[in-house]
């Protein structure tokens, strides 16, 4: 067995592998109380517009809707990276892993475009309590997707340059979980802040 | 406790997965444009939001096959969620009114 894989504590041996997937999965459950609590402070301040605009003269769905169907993609170029590593077929994983990236990269833009546009209009974080807890939870959201493209871009590269043998397999399915989270995170985002507000 | 059991999915079965998830995205932006089904819009959408984030959650992130600890650990970040912030959202909303 890889000794990448275990790991001797006690006179006991653990698997590396399973201690990484349970401190993910506990981080995970840490951010969805996070992204809750954003969450619930866009829901107690979303009529609080002052004198800016309110969500139904700036928000543009059709828009939203095209980023929000690239990050749902993108979950899938992730899952066929894991299913590639777990076969390890290491090209495939690359290509899968990349083309993720891109698609992060491409939801990024429309972000800040998004902000621009809503920058232009009038609202910014200090317009109102709506603007601040609108700019603070996609804001949010938005850096955790940079910080998974990262994330991507680092899995890959350890990759090309051969530093990621069978042992450490795992960081991709570690990477993936991270990535599929700040996916469901804009599932709820983009209902509850866009398609219910309008 | 059962650990891990099925095989998971195909990359077929995840180009359909994705391809559920992507009707249901636009099924969500359809409803919103429908006059007729404003009195259900919001319950739908949550359950519509709720199904594509069980499908996420089951099959691209294998919860669905994973051991029971997983599950565990996210479901107490899952469970708490609702529960502490509807008491804030309570709180504030309607016992304070702001």
């Amino acid at each position: 067995m890889s000794t990448d894989t275990l790991v001797q504590d006690h006179g006991g041996t653990h698997d590396v592998s399973h201690l990484r997937k349970v401190a993910m999965w506990v981080f995970l459950g840490s951010e969805v109380l996070l992204f809750g609590s954003l969450i619930t402070t866009f829901l107690l301040y979303r009529t609080r517009i002052g004198d800016g605009p309110g969500a139904e003269e700036i928000f543009d769905i059709p828009f939203t809707s095209v980023s929000s169907f690239i990050l749902l993609m993108s979950s899938l170029t992730m899952v066929m990276a894991h299913h590639s590593a777990s076969r390890k077929d290491w090209r495939q994983m690359r290509v899968w892993l990349l083309a993720t990236g891109m698609l992060g990269m491409v939801f990024l833009s429309g972000q800040v475009f998004e902000f621009t546009e809503f920058v232009e209009e009038g609202l910014t974080v200090t317009t109102s309590p709506f603007g601040s807890s609108f700019f603070v939870l996609t804001g949010f959201h938005g850096a955790h997707v940079a910080v998974g493209v990262l994330m991507l871009l680092a899995t890959a590269f350890m990759s090309f340059t051969g530093r990621l043998r069978d042992g450490e397999g795992m960081n991709v399915e570690i990477v993936g979980l991270y990535w599929h989270f700040v996916d469901i995170v804009w599932i709820v985002i983009f209902t509850v802040v866009y398609l219910m507000q309008v | 406790m059962s650990d891990t059991t099925h095989a998971h999915p195909t990359p077929r079965d995840y180009w359909l997965i994705a391809l559920v998830l992507a009707v249901i995205t636009g099924a969500e932006v359809t409803v919103t444009y429908i006059d007729a089904l404003d009195s259900v819009v919001a319950p739908l959408l949550i359950a519509m939001s709720a199904a594509k984030f069980t499908i996420v959650v089951g099959y691209f992130m294998h919860l669905k096959y994973e051991q029971r600890i997983y599950r565990n650990l996210f479901l107490v970040g899952l469970i708490a969620a609702p529960l502490l912030f509807g008491a804030v959202l309570f709180t504030f909303g309607v016992l304070v009114g702001d």
